[in-house]
Formats: C-alpha cells, structure tokens, sequence
C-alpha cells in the first residue's frame, strides 16, 4: 500500500505527518528543528526519502537541512567532507558539517557571476542585493543530488551536490529591469520554481515584487513573462515587471499552461507564460496567496481566497478552497471539514503536490509571515483537497470526494474593490 | 581555556550544550575568539557572522564580564577574566520582538 508524507513547515519547526494511503489514521513527528522558522521542506521526486529543508533564523541566518529517509533523521549536508580525520565511528572526534552548504553567496566571480547591483528598496532608493534566507527549495525531478533554491533577496541558486554547496545563477539578478524590482512585504523573495518536465532547459520562477521570468536555456537568459497582468499599484498597471505574483502552478502533462494568483486576480496562460488572461470568474475575492493544480486532472485548479490585501483572512470568517475544473472561471466552494465560523486565518504559499504512483510522497508548505502556521492542502488519487485548520495539524480531517461539493448560487460572485 | 556560552539556537545547530570551552592562540580577542569557534563547530559558520562578508548579524550581540562588548573592534583584546577562563563570553541572540 502506498504511504502518504505530508511535509509541514511552520515558525516552531517542522513536522512531517505519515499514513496509509486510506489516510485514515496519521502519525505525526516533530518539530524537528523546535525554535527554527521552517520556510520550505520538499522531498525529491527521483527520491520521496530525500529531502531538503530550509531552516532559517532572523537571529542566526540560513541553515540547509538534508534527510535521505525521509526525515526520520537529518543532517546538514557536506558532514562527511568536514575533517580530513574524521571518521563516523570516532565517537569522541565525530564528522562535523562544514556550514558550506549554509552559504548563499551572489556570485560576483568574472567567469560564472554578475556584478552585485541594486533594486528598489521600499522608500523608492536603491539597495544593493543582500542574501537573507531560502523562501523555496525545488528538487530536480530527475536528480536527487540536483536542487534548486529561490532566495531574498530574489535570486536562484543551485546544487548539484546534494546540498553541500550552492551555485548563483546570476543572470536572473542581473537581469536588466533588476533595479526595479521591489521587496513585497514579506521581502523580495524569489518564491516559487517551476521545472519544466518535459525540457530540462526551461524553469519558469516568481518574484514578489517582480512578477514570473522563464529560461529557455537553463538559466543564462531569463525573460519577464507578464503581458495580460494588470496590477493597480503600479504606476503602469500593465509594466513588464513589478508584479506581484504570490505562485504560480503547473500540471506536469501541460506545462505551457500556466496558472497563477498575483497580489490581485486569478490568472491563466497558455503559452507559457508569454499571455495571461484573468479566470477570476465567481470567487468571492481573487486576492490570496496559494494555486494549484489537480494531480491528475490538469484542468482542476484551487485556490484560498483572502479578503483583501488589507485584511488578510477568509472572506465572512469562513475557510473555503475553490475548486475550477475548467482551468479557471466557474469555481465552487469546498468546504467540508473547514472551520465556516469566525475563522480568521490566512493560508500562505502552501504547496500541493501530487502524489501518484510513488511509495511516498510529500507535500510541503512554507511559512511567510508572522500571523499564520502553515495549512497544508493536497490533492492527491481519487480523493482531493483537504485543509488542515491552523495551528494544528492533529486536526486533518480526511479527504473527501470533490464530486460530493455542491455548486455556489450564481449570485456568488463578490468580487473586491 | 575559553568559555563560550551559546545560545539556544546554536547549542542544538551544534549538538551542545549552554557552553563551550575553546583554546585559542594568541591575543584573546572577539575575533579570534570566534574564528577558534567557527574553527571547531564548523556549523555555526554563517549563524554569527555572515558567510559572506563576515559581519556581525545584526541580532547577535556579545558580553563580557557584564560588559556589552558587540560593537568593539573585533581585534581588541577581551578581559583577562575571559582570557583566563575565569568568566564566559556571552553570544546572545538580542532580544528583539518581545
């Protein structure tokens, strides 16, 4: 029988809920990691045992953590290459990690790196590029020695080691609208990775407040993919970059088609990135943070929707996920096992992923400001779409049949503003 | 001998406990103080002083002999009871947001 891992990252630490695949009884272990903020764990999909996390600190900085079983134990990679000396089984002089694997460094070297510029601060000067911690950790789907990481301030790094070190590739950074780019208010961080399954050379990532930039050649030259965005900020709502796109999502079997939920709206390209076109339709809101895409159905798509941007929590207190199964636009309200009273919480940049045929999976969330812990939503086999209520992941209720939600009224649609 | 204690954070990064007993050569100063720190508990590389620049992180502060001795020099010589072994330097995590 298959095995269920749902990866949980919260401001206590992380902990990391197992079952069967009836998902009926969960088994939860944590926190690893108790008194680190936890902004990401994501196991490889070559390997569901490995798995990287990104622990992180205001206090004390950035540290990578790696399993190899799945998060029974853990360790900071590169321990093995810490001493010329050391030896597993010298209790008394043990292996130590190294802490180069901690090491975000912008690449400023001639050969590989891009000189260190700047980017628009909040106050509307210019501040120079400087490292805070890893928002998002993404896993090669091929390699699990191969990862990549989006860090704040936006850049992407990656690993080609298992985590021992990391490696800039700068050319994002320096891209020239760089000194635009702007913090949102959890930062600028670079917070969603997109591997494209089908052409290893093209990665699409997020950038709040940059807005969404594809490689087609593996990260030497990136391209802002943001025409059809309309950001009211903006001085020029429709600019190339400025954006602020909270995630982007994609179903494997289609990876032109993209979705996204920017600051504001719900949105739909399918090329790639080059045209987006709003599927916002009927949501009582379509300001919110998390997207994603059915595991097996690439036309089913969820969404949490917030309030507004001004007050961050369910609409009418009640936790609802809304479910499009045409790719956008008609979406119905999911609400069983969710709190539909005075609940006001926000669900962040969660992720969830599907989990088919594989003995084990995750699903990974990753906490982004201070009002929330992670919820964690997966929509997995036959069954789909499931929230934990916040503050405790004890309380998952099983999944139940999307085909069993009822459509809202017609007159649902309240939209913001 | 020097006495290191650490914070919490960086007892568990570093599998132990409040304090840590150093040897370091030369001139007992904060910087060679954590050099032989960051020598020995190669973990901690990057959670007191960036990776990078080398930098003091911001939220990291130092004591000793009740005296707050963050923004010295890095080369200046730290008390002779810290250099004796007598008292402990403090690496404190400040606090900040309540």
């Amino acid at each position: 029988m298959s095995t269920i891992r749902v990866l949980v990252g919260t401001r206590k630490g992380a902990f990391i809920l197992t079952a069967d695949g009836g998902r009926r009884n969960w088994s939860v272990t944590g926190p690893h990691f108790a008194g680190w903020e936890i902004y990401h764990l994501k196991s490889s999909p070559a390997d569901p045992d490995r798995i990287y996390a990104s622990q992180t600190s205001s206090w004390f900085g950035q540290v990578i953590q790696r399993s190899n079983d799945g998060g029974r134990t853990w360790e900071q990679p590169g321990s093995e290459l810490s001493r010329q000396d050391a030896s597993p089984d010298d209790e008394a002089n043990p292996p130590m990690p190294q802490g180069e694997s901690n090491k975000f460094a912008y690449d400023t070297s001639e050969k590989t790196g891009r000189p260190l510029t700047t980017h628009q601060w909040y106050d509307g000067t210019q501040h120079p590029w400087e490292f805070t911690r890893v928002w998002h950790l993404e896993p090669s789907l091929t390699d699990p020695d191969v990862a990549y990481a989006g860090v704040e301030d936006a850049a992407l790094f990656r690993t080609t080691d298992g985590g021992e070190s990391w490696h800039e590739l700068a050319a994002l950074r320096n891209h020239n609208t760089g000194d635009g780019w702007m913090p949102g208010a959890g930062g600028m961080c670079l917070h969603t990775i997109l591997l494209d399954p089908k052409d290893s050379n093209r990665i699409f990532v997020a950038i709040s407040a940059a807005g969404s930039f594809r490689t087609e050649d593996g990260g030497e030259t990136w391209k802002p993919i943001n025409r059809g965005l309309n950001s009211e900020f903006l001085p020029d709502p429709t600019a190339e970059i400025g954006h602020c796109v909270h995630r982007l999502a994609m179903h494997p079997s289609n990876p032109d088609t993209l979705f996204m939920q920017k600051h504001w709206d719900v949105m739909r390209s399918d090329d790639a990135g080059d045209n987006w076109h709003e599927v916002s339709d009927n949501l009582p809101s379509d300001f919110g943070f998390p997207i994603e895409v059915h595991a097996h159905e690439p036309e089913t798509i969820y969404v949490v929707p917030l309030k507004s941007d001004s007050e961050r929590y369910p609409p009418e207190g009640k936790l609802r996920v809304y479910r499009s199964r045409s790719g956008g636009n008609e979406w119905q309200a999911l609400t069983d096992g969710l709190p539909q009273k005075d609940c006001y919480v926000n669900v962040l940049r969660v992720r969830w992923l599907p989990i088919r045929s594989i003995p084990a999976a995750s699903i990974s969330a990753r906490q982004a400001d201070r009002c929330t812990y992670r919820r964690m939503v997966e929509t997995a086999g036959r069954r789909s779409c499931a929230i934990c209520r916040a503050y405790c992941p004890l309380r998952c209720r099983r999944c139940r049949d999307p085909r069993r939600t009822p459509l809202p009224s017609a007159n649902a649609r309240r939209r913001r503003r | 001998m020097i006495r290191v204690e650490l914070p919490y954070h960086l007892q568990t990064l570093a599998g132990v406990g409040a304090e840590v007993t150093l040897t370091v050569d030369g001139v007992v100063t904060l910087g060679s103080v954590l050099d032989a720190l960051e020598a020995h508990y190669p973990m901690l590389r990057g959670t007191i002083r960036d990776h990078d620049t080398g930098r003091r992180r911001p939220l990291v502060r130092f004591f000793a002999c009740q005296e707050d001795v963050t923004h010295d020099p890095p080369e200046t010589p730290l008390p002779e009871a810290i250099a004796s072994g007598a008292e402990p330097l403090l690496i404190v995590g400040a606090i900040a947001g309540g």
